[in-house]
């Protein structure tokens, strides 16, 4: 055991060294990252990085520098690990127009802010395929809210906040008829429109459509919201301007250049303040977890407000930008905007403050729909040349330094912000999509760190067979040459990412679900008063737990044909006490419970005899202990109703 | 980074010294019992040091009637023992201070109090922390002490 740590230790340092000396052109790798990262036990991570989940359609939170998983928050996924969309609380938060929806695929988490800055209240995530947006309460990391965006497809730039948390932007990646119809895919200049959605985001309960700005049928890609002087627009990418249908890799890269579109919301807002749109017939779903009942609520929405910019002159502008442009980033001056043409050969930067003379000036090469296209060069600010294959994401440090990830050629690439000179860059495993600083999108990023998150691992770690996790790798960006800490892999794809200081989370830390304050309607707030009643077929069971058992722990008097459901009652009252609960045979799914929390099992009997159920999180040393049993009679059957705990079974 | 040190401390102490030191972060660990005074021994471990009784308020028996049935009588009853022992006579056997460190104060009283250590012994649990704070654990001293209960 001895010897054992002591090889272990050195086993560390010399897999450090040899990676900094031979590793196969592992530059960066110094022999102080074990250091660097390490957090020792029963001590804290400095920041909170939340990762989403990629096609797992959740959000995983982890500590860095360490790369500790702290947990996964599930979002837009059923989620076995707790229940979430299993029980019958929570199953109304994954209901959509088109019904329940058990899995979708979730891209880009973003951190509430004031001011440009991250508070720590909420995060953010958009749910790709059936287009949504979800709303994390970061002081109990639930999904509080759900709010489904009609006439959109593919909701890829989503959700992208302004300054102040007023709007989360969510776009169309893939145009479609709006409305929907039945029309030929080949009349897709004629019939398909994309749309730019502005949801309102800073009242939780009230998510909505404010509005939706319809715009023409490109794929809009990805977004950030201005900041400082450029506060009240919002950025987002297009691809696709040659309106290609089928065979996009070849069809939507013939030209040279694309646009970044620049959308004046507060002139939007003026608009729709005057009445200028139109009120759409359309179907769409919010939902939310009641604060007081802890039970998600589903709500049908028959309308949105969409706007047409031709009726709502200078809110919107096409700026040139080359060759299918993929993020778009402004900078924490939010003087510049910074595109990642993906096919492209240098990172053109926009300027705000030319852009606005360009406006002024009426410096239109021409006018589509209604938006006037910008003159190129008389909005560009700069272009980074030798930028790396395949430029797609851009963040900053907060001292004049931007950084790009490049995909093809798998590196994160250092320029400065101003002379547009490459200064640094380091290969990472492998090919990279988003990049994340703590705080990097943002007006005051805490820099530091920066976290590559890439999409193929390939021989990073032990291999698992042909599946593999991906990897998210932590790079120091404190001195001028950046150095590689730590590789780790991630749940699900991590497609970006947001980071915090940890204390902005942890001052608001839930422990508890207080007794006192529970307001489900099926909640037994003591064991006094726990018991089952038969309505026709449906069997309520109000039942409770406490360390180490259940109340009541023995029922007879149900039959096969009965719909059982158990609505359990958590009555702890201290931190990190949870209870599970299994019931043998159930269909769906078990529970877990945290202390003071109500939740409902649904459970179809469907064979008679006598089932066990159990507590499945370990609670005590009584935990195996803590176990029950339901008699399941035919039907028909007149095997009264009755139960207990520890005596004479009752009937009242 | 500012962990460098305390990591390879870490590391010679593990490797070397055979016993870790305890992180001691989130609970006080067993002291002695012999380190508790006549006081604590009688009245309990806990924020509770003085309390004068007047006669019983009915009103705070009927609070504390409330509180006993959300958060206690999952595991004490009055008169047979349960998960954990009755509770009729415990005004009898205990001090009004003991009663209420030991509701606001489970853990530390099972790991130090030698009475309670043989109680956690014998019932195979340690009482639950329920976060009740000082009003609520005093006025379920009030019903415990009420002829009503």
């Amino acid at each position: 055991m001895q010897s054992g740590r002591i090889l272990g230790a050195s086993l560390v340092a010399a897999t450090v060294v040899l990676g900094a000396c031979g590793g196969g052109g592992m530059d960066g790798v110094h022999a102080d990252a074990a250091q660097a990262v390490y957090v020792p036990p029963g001590e804290h991570d400095e920041f909170y990085a939340f990762l989403s989940g990629g096609f797992n359609g959740q959000i995983s939170a982890y500590g860095l520098p360490s790369g500790r998983l702290l947990r996964i928050v599930p979002v837009f996924s059923q989620h076995a690990e707790n229940g979430w969309g299993y029980s019958e609380e929570t199953k109304a938060m994954l209901e959509t127009s088109w019904g329940f929806i058990p899995w979708d695929d979730a891209h880009h988490p973003q951190l509430s802010r004031t001011n440009g800055v991250a508070d720590g209240r909420w995060i953010f995530i958009n749910a790709n395929n059936t287009p949504r947006v979800a709303r994390i309460d970061l002081s109990t990391f639930e999904t509080d809210e759900i709010l489904e965006i009609p006439n959109s497809a593919g909701n890829h730039a989503s959700p992208f906040l302004t300054a102040n948390t007023e709007y989360l932007i969510a776009s169309t990646r893939f145009s479609v008829p709006i409305p929907q119809r039945d029309v030929p895919i080949a009349e897709y200049r004629d019939n398909f429109r994309g749309t730019i959605s502005f949801i309102r985001a800073d009242r939780p309960g009230a998510m909505d459509v404010a509005f939706q700005i319809v715009v023409p049928g490109y794929n809009y890609d990805l977004s950030h919201a201005g900041k400082g002087p450029s506060h009240g627009w919002a950025f987002l990418t297009t691809y696709n301007t040659e309106q290609a249908h089928t065979l996009l890799e070849l069809n939507a890269s013939r030209r040279d250049k694309d646009f970044v579109a620049a959308v004046n919301w507060q002139r939007a807002e003026a608009c729709i303040a005057e009445g200028r749109g139109q009120a759409t017939p359309t179907r769409y779903r919010h939902n939310h977890m009641n604060s007081e009942t802890r039970i998600a609520e589903s709500v049908e929405r028959r309308s949105v407000l969409v706007l047409d910019p031709a009726n709502c002159s200078d809110m919107m502008y096409f700026l040139p930008t080359p060759k299918s442009p993929h993020g778009v980033d402004v900078d924490p001056s939010g003087e510049y905007i910074v595109a990642g043409g993906k096919l492209a050969t240098v990172i053109p930067v926009h300027s705000f403050s030319r852009m606005l003379e360009a406006i002024a000036n009426q410096r239109f090469d021409t006018v589509i729909q209604g938006i006037p296209v910008l003159n190129y060069e008389a909005v560009i600010a700069g272009e980074v040349e030798n930028p790396g294959l395949g430029p797609l994401h851009t963040e900053f440090d907060g001292r004049g330094n931007a950084y790009t990830t490049a995909f093809l050629s798998s590196e994160i690439v250092k320029w400065r912000l101003g002379t547009w000179d490459v200064v640094d860059r380091i290969p990472v495993y492998y090919s990279v999509g988003h990049l994340m600083i703590p705080g990097g999108d943002g007006t005051e990023p805490w820099g530091r760190y920066l976290l590559a998150l890439n999409k193929i691992t390939k021989d990073r770690y032990l291999p698992t067979g042909p599946e593999l996790a991906h990897a998210a790798q932590l790079i120091d960006i404190t001195g001028d040459r950046m150095r590689l800490l730590l590789d780790f892999p991630t749940v699900g794809e991590p497609h970006y990412g947001q980071a915090i200081p940890a204390d902005r989370i942890v001052a608001r830390q839930r422990q508890i679900y207080r007794l006192d304050e529970n307001q489900h309607p099926e909640a037994t707030l003591s064991e006094a008063r726990t018991r089952v009643e038969r309505r026709g077929n449906r069997i309520h069971v109000f039942m409770t737990t406490i360390r180490s058992h259940f109340a009541p722990d023995n029922i007879e008097g149900i039959r096969v044909g009965d719909t059982v459901y158990f609505h359990i009652t958590n009555l702890e009252q201290d931190w990190d006490i949870p209870h599970g609960f299994a019931m043998m045979g159930a269909t769906n799914s078990e529970l877990l419970l945290m202390p003071g929390e109500t939740r409902t099992l649904l459970w179809t009997p469907t064979r008679v005899g006598v089932y066990p159920f159990y507590c499945t999180d370990f609670c005590s040393a009584l935990h195996q202990e803590m176990q029950g049993y339901v008699r399941v009679s035919a039907r028909g059957a007149d095997v009264p109703l009755r139960w207990g705990t520890g005596g004479e079974l009752r009937s009242r | 980074m500012r962990h460098s040190n305390l990591f390879f401390l870490a590391v010679f102490i593990l490797g070397c010294g055979g016993d870790a030191p305890e992180s001691g972060l989130q609970t006080p660990h067993a002291a002695a019992p012999a380190e508790l005074s006549p006081d604590q021994l009688e009245h309990g471990i806990g924020p509770i040091s003085s309390l004068t009784l007047a006669a019983v308020d009915p009103a705070l028996a009927e609070r504390g009637h409330t509180s006993f049935e959300m958060k206690c009588m999952s595991c004490h009853r009055l008169d047979e023992r349960y998960v954990g022992p009755p509770l009729g006579d415990v005004t009898v056997r205990r001090s009004p201070q003991f009663i209420m460190n030991m509701i606001l104060n489970p853990q530390e009283m099972s790991e130090r109090h030698p009475e309670i250590r043989a109680l956690v012994a014998e019932y195979m649990l340690v009482m639950p922390q329920q976060n009740l704070d000082q009003s609520e654990a005093r006025a379920i001293l009030e019903y415990l002490r009420s002829p009503s209960q």
